[in-house]
């Protein structure tokens, strides 16, 4: 039985509200109390501060179909040295992950390969397209732990309905990407003061509210969970907020680069600001802090979609959509939102950890004794400049090259084995 | 005032003494077609591409005129023959001609930026001929050529600009030129074609008519696009002529020496009355005249920036 005493730690687990000194037993793969370890390996986290494991809902692993850009053994690695632990994959692969041979493929190669554990999502309606509902109850039965037809947002009220309610029984969360087609039709970046300055087609905040809207309503009628990816909207932030505070079961999440970036990024054409929701204004960004700090929004998600430089290297109309996050976000965050005052960090920990475990429906997502050892040690006095070169993912798309942080990954732990061990 | 660049992007990127050098050295070049023999040797040995990969009619011949009355060599690439359509990208396409030892590029494309993208991979000068609804620095300097030549100055003077604001690049090349160089300028058009976020840079926006064209020593009427009428901008170019065409008596009310323009191809009838077009208030065709000694400028300028 294989044991590891983590020593002189800071302990910060959120879902027991616990910020503490001390030390955390592993034995077996499982959280145990130090003092029952027999003969464990020591190791000495002095100034380094230990979490439950990240928890990413919203990872685009790229196999199969674009293994050019990812894979899922390289985007495994790069969650680990993100400090993800378990990363939830997103059904658009080509083909599209919308039956349970596809869930099977995953998550043989995932068992194989994959450092973290990885938690399959389904497509709502077959190749993502919209039309006809998708095998829901044979995803389940194969194994996803949500429902998403990401990059894509079903356009016919009727359906989603539907998908929702059949959903409902078989306890599968949806995960939404609130887009509105027409009226953001043709856009490549956020519709306002810099869209019009730089000539480009706009995609409005009107065109991810509305969606917003419709998937609380239907939330309410249904009594189900929708959860809505990347909110980057003013908007979309006070929708939820008073939708949550009436009980209504919906959640949403925000991405570190909607929390650090606006669209004045955009104004020299670098396709690595590109992305879907686009970057915000100014104002937005602040309503998503502001969405992040008091709760409204309790997920913090990557949407790391890797694409490669060829695929970018292109005019800016032309390029895809997406940018890779899972080695920056803890940085990021924790610089623009702990660092600075903004938030504490058991919170922004409980944003990476216990949000995302709601939303799936994972209970008791601590560090308590008996609980699955998975967990991510950090340094935060760590300052350094992010450097795309040493990423675990095999892109590199990314506009985050050389911007100084605080805050880095020292280790990750995935049911007590070490998966990654810093640099 | 020295010339630095060896890419014309966006007048944006420019200090007002750069657009500046750009008129003054356009109206040496102006008298160059008038001479007898109209040519000069500024770019002999040079080597230019024009490569439009949107249809261009007036703006590649201008270039192309420009280029040998500079005695440039000339190689034209038009999209449709090239290998974009072949799925290489453009930028390898660009690189590929570059090595052939070209020293500019003129390019038109519909996607904001491409030049500024490939600007930044190329060693050869890159001159933007239009980038979607982005930049068209060449028109906007040429209309400003005509208004400071025609009017004497630019500070302090009154523009007014109608049409699809929304859509055109001819409106946000004249904006930044204009702005840097001190004139007042007013958009005006259709509410879903003027976007009220240009306030934010200093611009008036309106849209009625009358307001837009009182007191104006300029006004630019752009082109309006019927296809902009079936994605549902505006119910029809009846209707838009009614509101924002520019007619016989609206002229009556302005400024008795004020400029009409525009970028053509005018749609005769609809953003412009035939007798306006063609009355003594337009200058329509000194506008196409200019055209050619400012690009010649700017090729002048930008070759002489290209290192070998």
């Amino acid at each position: 039985m294989k044991e590891i005493l983590l020593k002189n730690a800071r302990i910060v687990d959120p879902a027991r509200q616990l910020d503490v000194k001390g030390d955390l037993g592993i034995a077996d793969g499982k959280i145990a109390a130090p003092g029952k370890l027999a003969k464990p390996e020591v190791i000495d986290l002095a100034g380094k501060t230990v979490v439950p494991g990240f928890i990413d809902v919203h990872v685009h692993l790229r196999q199969p179909g674009n293994t050019n850009a990812e894979t899922i053994k390289t985007g495994c690695m790069a969650a680990a040295a993100g400090g993800f632990t378990s990363i939830v994959a997103m059904p658009n692969t080509k083909p599209a992950a919308d039956n349970a041979g596809a869930i099977e493929l995953l998550r043989s190669i995932a068992a194989r390969e994959g450092v973290v554990r990885v938690l399959p999502c389904g497509c709502m309606t077959n190749g993502g397209a919209g039309e006809e509902m998708a095998p829901i109850g044979s995803l389940k039965s194969a194994g996803v732990v949500a429902l998403s037809d990401d990059g894509r947002c079903i356009q016919n009220h009727a359906l989603m309905r539907h998908v929702v309610e059949y959903a409902k029984y078989f306890e599968l969360p949806i995960l939404d990407h609130c887009e509105d087609v027409a009226l953001a039709a043709g856009g490549v970046m956020h519709e306002g003061k810099w869209s019009v300055l730089l000539g480009m087609n706009g995609i409005s905040s009107a065109s991810e509210e509305l969606m917003i809207a419709r998937n609380i309503l239907l939330a309410k009628q249904i009594q189900w969970k929708i959860h809505m990816q990347h909110v980057s909207t003013r908007g979309g932030v006070e929708l939820l907020r008073e939708a949550r505070k009436r009980g209504i079961m919906v959640t949403g999440e925000a991405t570190p680069h909607h929390l650090t970036l606006t669209d004045e990024c955009v104004k020299h054409f670098d396709t690595n600001y590109k992305m879907n929701p686009p970057l915000r204004s100014e104002d937005d960004r602040q309503a998503v802090i502001e969405g992040i700090v008091d709760g409204t929004l309790s997920v913090i998600a990557t949407d790391h979609a890797p694409h490669t430089r060829t695929a970018k290297l292109v005019e800016f109309d032309n390029a895809p959509f997406g940018i890779i996050g899972l080695e920056t976000a803890f940085a990021l965050c924790y610089t623009e939102l702990v660092a600075s005052g903004r938030m504490p960090l058991i919170d922004l920990v409980a944003r990476m950890t216990t949000g995302p475990a709601a939303v799936l429906g994972i209970a008791d997502y601590s560090l308590a004794e008996g609980n699955v050892a998975d967990l991510t040690v950090l340094d935060l006095d760590q300052k350094y400049e992010i450097d795309p070169a040493t990423f675990f993912s095999q892109a590199r798309n990314t506009p985050f090259g050389g911007r100084a942080v605080a805050g880095k990954v020292a280790m990750t732990l995935v049911g007590g084995k070490v998966v990654y061990a810093g640099k | 005032m020295q010339w630095n660049r060896k890419d014309l992007l966006e007048l944006y990127d420019l200090a007002p003494e750069e657009i500046e050098l750009i008129l003054d050295t356009a109206a040496e070049f102006k008298k160059v077609s008038q001479r007898r023999v109209k040519k000069v040797p500024a770019l002999r040995g040079k080597t230019v591409v024009n490569f439009f990969v949107e249809p261009s009619t007036r703006t590649r011949v201008s270039f192309e005129l420009a280029e040998q009355r500079l005695s440039a060599d000339i190689v034209n690439v038009q999209a449709s023959a090239s290998s974009l359509l072949k799925g290489e990208s453009l930028l390898d396409t660009i690189k590929n001609i570059e090595a052939l030892q070209v020293d500019l590029v003129v390019m038109r494309h519909s996607a904001p930026g491409a030049q500024a993208f490939i600007a930044r991979h190329l060693n050869c000068g890159v001159i933007n001929a239009g980038d979607g609804a982005h930049g068209h620095p060449t028109q906007a300097l040429l209309d400003i050529f005509t208004i400071r030549e025609k009017l004497g100055r630019i500070k302090g003077l009154n523009v007014t600009i109608i049409g699809d604001i929304l859509h055109s690049r001819v409106a946000r090349s004249n904006m930044w030129g204009l702005l840097k160089l001190g004139a007042n300028v007013t958009f005006a058009g259709p509410s879903t074609l003027v976007p009220r976020e240009f306030e934010e840079v200093g611009v008036r926006v309106t849209n009625n008519l009358e307001e837009a064209v009182a007191g104006a020593d300029v006004v630019n009427m752009l082109r309006i696009q019927h296809e902009r009428q079936t994605l549902g901008f505006f119910p029809s170019t009846g209707e838009y002529s009614r509101f924002y065409g520019l007619k016989e008596e609206t002229l009556k009310r302005m400024k008795s020496n004020v400029l009409v323009m525009h970028p053509g191809p005018i749609n005769r009838d609809v953003e412009l009355a035939s007798s306006v077009a063609d009355g003594d208030n337009s200058v329509i065709l000194e506008q196409v005249t200019n055209g050619l000694a400012v690009r010649m400028a700017v090729l002048y300028l930008v070759a002489g920036c290209v290192k070998k």
